[in-house]
């Protein structure tokens, strides 16, 4: 696709995302505006799995550990009867990058099956630890007290929080465009390509991945913080490990190392999750080899099918 | 006499009970190109692997420009100057041609943490990068995608990415092998440009390249060096003749 092209094909993208809560409202289906914004925070999520999956080659199988930690951030502050935005979102993404440092920088040491094994295990543990705290509601989960209070929106009103949420995404999305073409991105994706030649020009991989997986873990959990004002309760299955593999489903079937491909990846698989337990209480037979089929026939994913290049 | 770029001594390498490297000593002058020749199996290949840093050695040392640089990684070796390509070509495949050697640029052109630029349209990487691509005669494949190279001119893209360090020191893992008798004389040609600027250790079991090109010959038999000498010397040499030559004979 040509760049022309492609600005054209982003415009009505956005225009569409755009023009949901007018229509939802028109046709009085605000059950619409849920679904695409529900969808869109899972994009954010996907974007940043992305980034070290897709453009770093870093199969991460616990990714959803961020989507926990942004959702408890938000939660265990307003529990605590604090509902200061600012102050919630950024401790959402601290903490997730604080996380992720701890975690990337003992399981990037490993490659490979240990590397996806690794981080399943800290993202199990984190889970465990939040079904096991009482105080917050144990494996049941606590209704948010409120939503979070931020400058100027109130996330209260459906249409504003999904502005919200698709500014969030549209600047998650720009900023990554930005990080895989610069030099810092050239690098995690020539490590992902050939390790030993990346060695042998003189980098040393290890701290550029690093730093991308605490980027990652940091956008992710701004997506957590996201969701749980969404969903308004916190549960640990926030950070259940089919949420991981969910998102990495999102990255792969969307299409890797495709700056648009999660976007894709995320409706595709929500949408059809949506439209098939409409259907049947075993949607998930259905859904199984569907990604299968995609997987096998959709190397590049959909991304690959309106054939993006890879930037 | 001038002066010593690189010495090794006694480096040794087993791997379980084979021993790759049995006691190797090597001096490598400053602007000379030193060829290492053996047969199958000398290990040539893990000799170079341990002066790249990627083959961690068991015994041994090595000085690069009066530096122990025994206990240095190979992303460290690169930046003090040391460069490799690789018998088995190893490039980045989904890459452009052009964007190969502006890597191998940008590794040397300080950190790398830079989020914003677009690395692709940074003239200090494209020039660069684009010459040493010119000097191979790799300029009109600048946007090809790497993968799509034909086998010579990915083994031209591997010198490209060595030069592009701009090393004292290159190591060439059979910079010919499978290449055609055309290339591998324009091969040669363009190594002999190089000869007297940079220091050069050839690995390489293509004997018109080794004899056209080596200042010296050192032969590796059974992971130990059992000869060094000037080309003339080493094809009089009866030791060598009997170990290497007289087996395989000069191409």
């Amino acid at each position: 696709m040509s760049p022309r092209n492609r600005a054209i094909v982003l415009g009505l993208g956005l225009l569409l995302l755009a023009a949901v809560p007018p229509f939802a409202s028109l046709f009085n289906q605000p059950f619409y505006l849920d679904l695409v914004r529900r969808i869109m925070i899972f994009a954010i999520a996907a974007a940043s799995l992305n980034l070290i999956l897709g453009y770093g080659g870093m199969v991460s199988f616990g990714h959803a550990a961020y989507l926990g930690i942004g959702g408890y951030a938000v939660g265990v502050l307003a529990h605590y009867g604090v509902y200061d935005g600012l102050l919630q979102w950024a401790l959402a993404i601290g903490t997730s990058a604080l996380v992720a440092l701890v975690i990337g920088a003992v399981s990037i040491r490993t490659s490979g099956v240990y590397f996806i094994m690794i981080t399943l295990a800290f993202t199990q543990m984190l889970y465990y630890l939040g079904i096991s705290i009482e105080e917050f509601g144990g494996d049941d989960g606590m209704r948010l007290a409120a939503k979070s209070r931020l400058p100027g929106i109130d996330l209260n009103d459906a249409s504003a929080f999904y502005y919200l949420v698709l500014a969030a995404l549209v600047l998650v999305l720009f900023f990554g465009h930005r990080l895989v073409n610069s030099r810092f991105g050239m690098v995690i994706r020539a490590a992902k390509s050939n390790e030993t030649r990346t060695r042998a020009i003189g980098v040393s991989p290890y701290l550029y991945r690093l730093a991308a997986f605490v980027i990652a873990g940091a956008v992710c959990g701004l997506a957590g913080a996201l969701l749980v004002n969404h969903t308004a309760y916190l549960t640990p299955e926030f950070m259940n490990w089919t949420r991981s593999g969910e998102l990495m489903f999102m990255v792969i079937l969307g299409g890797m190392g495709s700056v648009a491909g999660p976007v894709l990846g995320a409706f595709a698989l929500l949408v059809l999750e949506d439209l098939l337990s409409g259907w049947t209480q075993h949607w998930q037979i259905i859904l199984g080899p569907l990604l299968v089929l995609s997987v096998v026939f959709f190397r590049r994913g959909l991304a690959g099918l309106i054939r993006e290049k890879n930037d | 006499m001038t002066s010593s770029i690189l010495e090794v001594r006694g480096l040794t390498k087993s791997f379980g009970a084979l021993r790759a490297s049995d006691g190797i000593d090597l001096e490598v002058r400053e602007g000379e190109t030193h060829a290492v020749i053996g047969p199958n199996g000398a290990g040539k290949t893990t000799l170079i692997g341990q002066l790249a840093g990627e083959i961690r050695s068991d015994r041994g040392e090595v000085r690069f420009a009066g530096e122990d640089i025994t206990a240095l990684p190979a992303p460290a070796r690169s930046r003090k100057g040391l460069a490799r390509s690789f018998q088995i070509t190893s490039i980045y495949p989904d890459f452009s041609t052009l964007e190969n050697v502006m890597l191998a640029v940008q590794a040397h052109a300080g950190h790398s943490f830079r989020f914003w630029r677009a690395a692709r349209e940074q003239t200090a990487l494209r020039a660069p990068a684009r010459a040493i691509l010119e000097e191979l005669g790799l300029g009109g494949r600048a946007g090809v995608q790497a993968s799509n190279l034909a086998h010579g001119e990915q083994r031209r893209l591997e010198i490209a990415m060595a030069l592009a360090v701009r090393p004292r020191l290159m190591l060439l893992d059979e910079p010919v092998a499978g290449m055609g008798a055309e290339e591998t004389r324009r091969m040669i040609a363009f190594l002999s440009t190089l000869k007297g600027g940079k220091t050069i250790i050839l690995v390489e079991h293509d004997m018109d390249a080794v004899f056209s090109l080596a200042d010296r010959v050192s032969v590796l038999v059974y992971g130990r060096i059992i000869a060094t000498g000037t080309p003339q010397e080493i094809r009089a040499n009866p030791e060598v003749r009997r170990a290497y030559l007289g087996e395989e004979g000069p191409a």
